[in-house]
């Protein structure tokens, strides 16, 4: 559900003019839900960041979505899979 | 990994038959400036408040579809939680709340000048919403509301 919710709320910033980036857990819900951007994770339910305490693997992933809000050829809805 | 067969049984029947809620048409905002000069916000679904503020509400029938306004200037350990989700290991964000509200990490950023700056306050929803309804018809506009009277360009939202 955790997915659906942010994937909402992703839709009324975009609608407002705010760019945005999703982490999906389940790809099975993104491809339905389809927000806007979505950054589809592999990583377990729990942990959309990859590891605790780990600021490096952090910083991947949010790099990951910050490319994909200055990638001008993605177009909506987008779903890049990280590559981890 | 996060695939449907990792939840347990009844969760994957619940995602199978569960009637998602379909965005349509899907707005779209491109980047209008280079980040290094946006205004950023996190969004997290993981139930975070402060200590100060009620926390969510399991009792309520569909999910509690309130959120909390976290500042940008939040000591990310001292956050409570009130995600009682079944669904997934709460073990991680509990030990590190950077794993599903990155605070620390996008203060990094505009240190490092990769972004422009955090938003005054960030947006912390409880993800276990099933009835959306009033989510989508109240308090995502509310949400969003803040953030654009806060000028922010960029959010980044993290679900568990």
């Amino acid at each position: 559900m955790c997915n659906q919710a942010v994937s909402l709320v992703s839709a009324e910033l975009e609608r407002r003019s705010i760019a945005t980036v999703v982490i999906q857990l389940l790809k099975y819900v993104a491809v339905r839900v389809r927000p806007p951007r979505a950054l589809v994770v592999p990583f377990p339910h729990g942990y959309p960041l990859d590891s605790p305490g780990d600021p490096s693997r952090q910083h991947r992933v949010i790099e990951a979505m910050l490319r994909m809000l200055e990638d001008p050829s993605l177009t909506p809805p987008a779903l890049v899979e990280y590559d981890s | 990994m996060a695939t449907l067969s990792e939840l347990p049984l009844r969760w994957q029947l619940f995602v199978r038959t569960y009637r998602w809620r379909k965005i349509d048409p899907v707005p779209w905002t491109p980047l209008a400036k280079p980040l290094s000069e946006c205004r950023a916000a996190l969004v997290t679904s993981a139930g975070f408040s402060l200590a100060d503020q009620p926390p969510f509400d399991e009792s309520i029938r569909g999910g509690d579809f309130s959120f909390r306004a976290i500042p940008s200037d939040t000591d990310v350990t001292r956050l409570a939680n009130s995600q009682r989700s079944e669904a997934f290991d709460h073990r991680g964000m509990l030990e590190d709340p950077n794993l599903a509200f990155p605070l620390d990490r996008l203060r990094e950023l505009v240190a490092r000048g990769r972004l422009g700056s955090l938003a005054t306050a960030n947006l912390s929803f409880m993800g276990s919403i099933t009835a959306p309804g009033r989510l989508v018809q109240q308090t995502a506009p509310e949400a969003a509301a803040i953030l654009v009277q806060d000028q922010v360009d960029i959010a980044l939202l993290v679900p568990v």
